[in-house]
């Protein structure tokens, strides 16, 4: 595996008015890996998401996707660079299909042009065709293929997570970002999850960037993990390294 | 009922304040001087009887909704729902072709005064069916979409006053001119949401209106433009006698005797074959990548936009497709009247437009065209009740929404499905 890195994160800083909600916060994503961020209830890791997706521009600090500076750019321009996240509360466009809301997120892979659509070319068709088969391939792979002409909001709440997941992978991303992915989730589905997260890594080599409070989740396939306290970086480290640190426990737990 | 009793007496005394004065009392010039003078005894008589019809009205109004909704509701799609997705498509494809044999057989049966009156029916079904791409599918509130109708119509009009532009090449000029205008003013504008947009959209209805109101000099402002060239077919013109060098007679090349219905259903058919082709291409559109971005948009933006989906570009496509099929109809709205000026392209079109694809079913192409019928033909049934024509069709409204709120025939979109092989 390179090890070649794949976001390069420097002294990012989002000021709302007189609220610092990220200081300072510096992190790196090589490729093939999984790295998490984790903190207490409002210690600004969401807002460093939002940073990094563009929903935010950042007062200050710079982001490096694939060795380019990215902070400037709107939204939808670093998704398509390959920077893909899904959102804390499921965001699926519910009164569509399954299917549909797969075919959606590949946009990007269609051809979009008017005219190529009016009179189907050879051409739209098969680009067509391919966002069908891709979608169906990775309806299959998170198990869903037999709600595929369902409404995607009368999903069961676990499912809708992992169509958001799948629906993040047709895009063929670089880096996921995962925003509290396991919330809500029962232990069976926490572990389907794991494992679905793993097999990214490892059979798409896609980098995975995670939120999560699920300490057993995190601390099992998390390559490196990076803590944020109160919208400042608290410590770094392999899983063992950040167990065993006493300022994070202290984050966590209080003064003991 | 004692819960209802003070609404029901504020309501009473509500109507009374506001018909009493506008009805009760007239103002009477007598010589210099203006007068107040009491209305006739029967004007009394039927303020207070408003008074109580309203006071009982909300006394009552539980007990009379109860019976009401024992009362069953027309359910327009008994028994098609059961068929499978197959059949469907079967039933759906004769019908359509049904429909529109009888649509091309039905002028050549009925007066001139119905076809004239189809025609304009189908006028609306394209503003509707154009609208409803900006409206139903992309979720954009436009309250100005007649303003891209007036540059349509001035488009042709003003390129057939002065370079003698025919029908034809000035049909797609038009619909580029309005696309234009759609997408020079959603430019700025499509950063807006909801309300801010409706009204920006708005306030560009009117400019454009009082734009032509007041270039008096290039569009003859109030007066309007008059004699528009009416459309030919292949160089035959259908009236009396040659209007242009070097076109022929329709009725001459025919070996036919002169009839001035000739053109009328020409114009209908004309009608007809452009709002078959907007369906056309509206059918196609929703099925295509931009369809499912209007509809993904209007459903949840953020997700939309971490996708990768540009979502400017997603609503100006909107907005300047529907605006194009505002420009064609303008085009052949010039052609058929022969005559525009500013007065035909007032707020009150857009909203009757906008009331068509809301009664119609938001996204419903096949509620757009139902509705276009109904809202252009109940006014022209009930001319005989001229004065209370708009009562009625403000009642008629009402009872729809009340009833069906979701419109005639709600969008039952097209939805992707996933084949097993």
């Amino acid at each position: 595996m390179s090890n070649d890195t794949i976001l390069q994160v420097q002294d990012l800083m989002m000021q709302f008015g007189g609220l610092i909600a990220v200081n300072g916060v510096s992190l790196k994503v090589d490729e093939g890996e999984i790295v998490s961020i984790i903190g207490p209830n409002g210690a600004g890791k969401t807002t460093v998401f939002n940073c990094l997706s563009g929903f935010y521009q950042p007062t200050s600090g710079t982001v490096e996707f694939m060795n380019e500076a990215i902070q400037a750019l709107p939204d939808f321009k670093i998704s398509l660079k390959g920077m893909v996240r899904t959102f804390q509360h499921v965001r699926l466009f519910e009164n569509m299909t399954v299917i549909e809301n797969l075919l959606v997120a590949q946009h990007r892979h269609v051809n979009t042009n008017l005219l190529a659509g009016l009179f189907k070319t050879s051409g739209y068709k098969e680009a067509e065709e391919q966002a069908m088969h891709r979608a169906k391939y990775w309806l299959d792979k998170v198990g869903l293929t037999e709600f595929a002409n369902r409404e995607a909001g009368n999903l069961a709440y676990g499912q809708q997570r992992r169509l958001e997941i799948a629906r993040c992978m047709v895009t063929e991303p670089k880096l996921l970002l995962l925003d509290e992915p396991a919330a809500g989730l029962n232990p069976k589905e926490t572990k389907d999850l794991d494992n679905l997260i793993v097999s990214l890594k490892e059979d798409y080599h896609v980098s995975v960037l995670l939120i999560e409070h699920d300490m057993n989740l995190v601390m099992g396939i998390s390559d490196n993990i990076y803590v944020i306290n109160q919208g400042t970086p608290l410590a770094s480290g392999s899983p063992e390294q950040i167990k065993n640190n006493p300022e994070v426990i202290k984050a966590y737990l209080g003064e003991v | 009922m004692q819960a209802n009793l003070g609404h029901a007496f504020f309501s009473g005394l509500i109507t009374f304040i506001l018909s009493f004065p506008l009805l009760g009392l007239n103002l009477v010039t007598g010589g210099t001087s203006i007068e107040i003078q009491g209305a006739e005894p029967e004007t009394f008589f039927y303020i207070a009887a408003a008074v109580g019809i309203v006071f009982f009205y909300q006394l009552f109004r539980d007990k009379l909704s109860n019976l009401t909704s024992a009362i069953p509701r027309p359910n327009f799609d008994s028994g098609y729902q059961s068929l499978s997705q197959a059949k469907k498509n079967k039933v759906n494809s004769w019908g359509s072709a049904l429909l529109v044999m009888a649509a091309l057989i039905w002028p050549f049966m009925v007066s001139r005064g119905s076809i004239d009156l189809a025609t304009l029916v189908l006028i609306y079904v394209m503003l509707g069916l154009g609208l409803n791409i900006v409206v139903g599918l992309a979720g954009l509130l436009d309250l100005g979409y007649v303003a891209f109708y007036a540059v349509g119509a001035y488009s042709y009009a003003l390129l057939s006053l002065y370079f003698g532009v025919s029908f034809w090449v000035a049909l797609p000029i038009a619909g580029i001119m309005a696309a234009l205008f759609g997408f020079l003013l959603g430019f700025p504008v499509l950063r807006l949401r909801g309300d801010y947009l409706a009204i920006v959209t708005l306030g560009f209805g009117e400019i454009i209106r009082i734009f032509l109101l007041n270039t008096t000099s290039l569009t003859g402002g109030p007066n309007g433009i008059g004699s528009i060239d009416k459309p030919t077919l292949f160089g035959m013109e259908f009236g009396r006698r040659v209007k242009e060098e070097g076109n022929t007679l329709f009725h001459e090349v025919m070996g036919i005797s002169y009839d001035s219905t000739y053109k009328v259903i020409f114009l209908y058919i004309l009608a007809l074959l452009l709002v078959l082709f907007t369906i056309f291409v509206i059918r196609r559109l929703v099925r295509m990548p931009v369809g499912r971005a209007w509809e993904a948009l209007r459903e949840d933006e953020i997700a939309c936009r971490s996708l990768g989906l540009n979502r400017t570009a997603i609503k100006l496509s909107a907005f300047t497709i529907g605006a194009a099929f505002a420009g064609f109809a303008g085009c052949f709205f010039a052609a058929r009247q022969g005559f525009i000026s500013p007065e035909s392209f007032t707020f009150i079109e857009s909203a009757i437009i906008l009331a068509i694809v809301v009664l119609g079913g938001m996204g419903s192409q096949a509620g757009v065209i139902l509705a276009a019928i109904a809202m252009t033909v109940l006014p022209e049934l009930a001319r005989e009740f001229q004065e209370y024509r708009m009562l009625m069709f403000g009642l008629m409204m009402v009872l729809m929404m009340v009833w069906r709120p979701q419109g005639l025939l709600p969008s039952k979109r097209p939805h992707m499905e996933l084949i097993n092989e």
